[in-house]
């Protein structure tokens, strides 16, 4: 008679090692070390974390007039409520302020604009490029069609800053390519030309180059000619940019292999339509992501232009800090102004990195 | 068939080199045509407002106080010792910043990588937050916000003999006594035979493979040559203690709170970017490298420095430079919250005073390109020392 070999069920594992509790045993407390360290982190987290939602959550006041309405002893958020409108549009008059909103809708509507399938992307393109920005100044600036006219000098807060951050960015990108490629000419005196440029700019520091925007751009023109401070200041801001965006881009050329400059010049394309139809497209693919680290680099840059007298989001919370209304409201200030870049640039360095995940075609050499 | 090899329609402008040339002796045309251009426009507004160039007015007395300055400065001072001042607190803050960047960094990477959840946790929100977050508005929070915010001098904090108040961190002040040349010529003694037990060190690892533990044994040897030769002079070192009184500490050393603000707000934001870098270059050396490392029945700290270690290193030093280069120049900052470096008193105050647009930014520049290119110098350097040796 056969014997029926019948293996008994098998046992579920050990306790300890599947679940919570050997999870816990293998993250937190699998050797001395890591017992020590991870009671050290739940100090630390200890200290922080109660008195910091105390403070911005549980103790905090919401609204109010003045610092003397703060009494529960947290976080006296009124003061950010009452300077809300400054703290997003400067000093620009109140009653205007729609104008910032509609541009601001606007780009938000055009940009979505590129997900509807039937839209033409080129004539899209067109108008976010060249039109959209003569729409937007008019806007901004006002003096045409019966609309107020606003000085720039009373543009301010987060609409300052994310204007300069975005007009930086994108006046820098055409520039920043042309010294890439210049970079990589074999002309020598076009070569040398950009490297030089690249490199001064690079080796200096952002301020320099604002105080020498602010300070010495008017000793370099004519009598006369002159043209106010924000523009000068955007001159200086692109000329940075550019710079970093052309290293940025130098490596995206590299990255391309020999074989498609070869294959493009076989081709028998000139120079600018190898580049523009084969090279660049390639190059430019590959270093979105860098192109969206040096925006959140230079957006985080931009809180410079304080220190050469313009205020920007970071300079209105300065000022507001000043207001005799609302002594002592100098860390609900930051905290907030803190908030807000932080949201805008971690949110941008979460898009970047998607962004490389999707453009990934599988091209990446490892 | 012709067997030309230039195209028939070979014009001369339709000659590569010959546009190139051309190319170029238009850009170059240009270029200084622009600086013709700018050059005379600024020589006609320097001469309209009165104006002189060149560098006479450091000469000059200066007229301003320097609150932190390293070497003797008075209001008399004139404004090239002024400039000489800013220069010292400038490169002051980048190295003791560089320094403390690295070993924050270095330990917010590891512990990001760390197999412990909860320190992996903690050290990416440290670096998630300060990357994210602008220098200039750190700055403002340790300075407006933190440094402010404490208590006023007769109500410090006290630890051990130091003092935490408004006006700054005030520490004992060494003061040296008679005797205290014995002591740095045992400490210089102890340098040399540290660095003398390494060599021998290593010699004897290349010729019989004997380990030998050099680096904690040349501590030893420091502490304990110093340590000897401070007692044969009978410890000539008295403290000056800070004291506390109604509104001021008198004695001691302090760090002022613009220098601490600055400090801590540089090494605490580009220690984030240097641990992302360190995490960066610890993943990139392969996993077969330790295990490699493991089947040779290296131990897990030996694996670490002997293999991993280096070979990361050399992931890490290139943008680590960059790092280091930001650092430097992001001092300038420190303008913002009036500590004295070169652009608060070059670009500042000089310029305000004198008026000597080109001349101040001109040098500010300069001494912001040389400490570029200093630092780079010595990265490459140090780059190449570590640089795969390949045959």
């Amino acid at each position: 008679m056969a014997i029926i070999f019948k293996p008994s069920p098998s046992l579920p594992p050990p306790s300890t090692s599947v679940g919570a509790v050997a999870w816990v045993r293998q993250n937190l407390f699998s050797s001395p070390l890591n017992i020590f360290l991870t009671f050290f982190s739940l100090y630390i987290v200890y200290l922080l974390l109660p008195p910091v939602i105390e403070w911005a959550l549980i103790d905090a006041t919401w609204e109010g007039s003045s610092k003397a309405a703060c009494t529960a002893g947290g976080a006296c958020w009124a003061f950010i409520g009452v300077y809300f409108d400054q703290f997003m549009y400067g000093l620009y008059p109140e009653a205007e302020t729609w104008r910032i909103n509609l541009a601001v809708i606007l780009l938000v509507v055009m940009v979505g604009a590129f997900a509807i399938k039937t839209i033409n992307k080129l004539y899209l393109s067109i108008a976010i490029i060249v039109v959209y920005p003569i729409v937007a100044y008019f806007l901004f600036a006002g003096g045409v069609f019966g609309l107020e006219e606003v000085e720039t000098s009373l543009w301010g807060g987060l609409f300052l800053t994310v204007l300069l951050g975005v007009i930086g960015i994108v006046a820098s990108f055409p520039l920043g390519i042309v010294l890439a490629l210049g970079r990589r000419s074999e002309m020598p005196i076009a070569k040398s030309v950009c490297v030089v440029f690249i490199e001064t700019i690079r080796a200096v520091p952002l301020i320099t180059i604002l105080f020498m925007a602010s300070v010495m751009i008017p000793l370099f023109l004519p009598e006369g000619l002159n043209f106010n401070k924000l523009l000068r200041v955007l001159i200086g801001i692109t000329l940075f940019s550019a710079a970093y965006m052309a290293e940025v881009v130098r490596g995206g050329l590299q990255a391309i292999p020999k074989g498609q400059y070869e294959a493009a010049d076989a081709m028998g394309l000139t120079y600018w339509q190898s580049m523009i139809l084969v090279i660049l497209p390639q190059a430019l693919k590959l270093v979105i992501p860098g192109i969206v680290n040096s925006f959140i680099a230079l957006f985080k840059d931009t809180t410079l232009v304080y220190i050469v007298g313009m205020f920007d989001f970071l300079g209105r919370i300065q000022a507001a800090n000043h207001d005799s209304n609302w002594l002592g409201t100098t860390v609900e200030g930051y905290a907030f102004a803190a908030l807000i870049y932080w949201i805008i640039c971690f949110g941008m360095s979460r898009y970047s990195m998607s962004l490389e995940r999707k453009l990934e075609t599988g091209h990446k050499r490892n | 068939m012709s067997d030309k090899t230039t195209p028939s329609n070979n014009s001369f402008l339709n000659d590569a080199g010959n546009r190139a040339l051309i190319f170029q002796i238009l850009l170059l045309a240009m270029v200084v045509f622009a600086g013709y251009y700018l050059f005379s426009n600024l020589q006609a507004n320097l001469d309209n407002r009165g104006i002189s160039t060149g560098f006479s007015f450091f000469n000059e007395p200066a007229g301003f106080p320097i609150l932190i300055h390293l070497i003797e400065y008075t209001e008399a001072n004139t404004y090239g010792r002024a400039f000489v001042v800013a220069l010292i607190n400038t490169f002051v803050i980048s190295l003791l910043g560089i320094i403390l960047a690295t070993i924050i960094g270095v330990i917010m990477g590891l512990a990001r990588l760390s197999k412990n959840w909860l320190v992996a946790r903690l050290a990416t929100v440290y670096i998630e937050t300060l990357r994210n977050i602008p220098l200039l508005l750190q700055m403002f929070f340790w300075y407006f916000a933190v440094l402010a915010a404490l208590p006023a001098p007769r109500n410090s904090y006290e630890f051990a003999d130091f003092l935490l108040n408004k006006r700054g961190i005030y520490s004992p002040n060494p003061i040296s006594q008679d005797g205290f040349g014995l002591v740095i010529f045992g400490f210089i003694l102890s340098l040399v035979a540290s660095i003398g037990l390494i060599i021998w060190a290593k010699k004897r690892q290349t010729r019989t493979g004997l380990w030998f533990p050099a680096y904690w044994s040349s501590l030893g040897v420091i502490v304990g040559i110093t340590f000897i030769f401070l007692a044969i002079a009978g410890f000539p070192i008295e403290f000056d203690l800070p004291q506390k009184s109604r509104f001021n500490v008198t004695g001691g050393m302090v760090l002022p709170p613009e220098f601490v603000a600055v400090l801590v707000a540089l090494s605490t934001y580009t220690g984030a970017f240097i641990a992302e870098i360190v995490r960066a270059g610890i993943l990139s050396v392969n996993w077969g490298q330790t295990e490699a490392a493991r089947s040779l029945g290296l131990r897990d700290n030996l694996t670490q420095r002997l293999i991993v270690l280096p070979q990361a290193l050399r992931v890490i030093i290139p943008p680590l430079t960059s790092q280091y280069l930001n650092l430097a120049k992001n001092s300038s900052l420190g303008a913002a919250i009036a500590y004295p470096e070169l652009v608060a008193v070059v670009m500042g105050t000089t310029l305000n005073q004198t008026g000597q647009a080109i001349e101040t930014i001109g040098l500010c520049m300069l001494v912001y390109g040389s400490l570029s290119l200093s630092i780079s110098v010595f990265m490459n350097w140090y780059n190449n020392k570590m640089s795969l040796i390949e045959r």
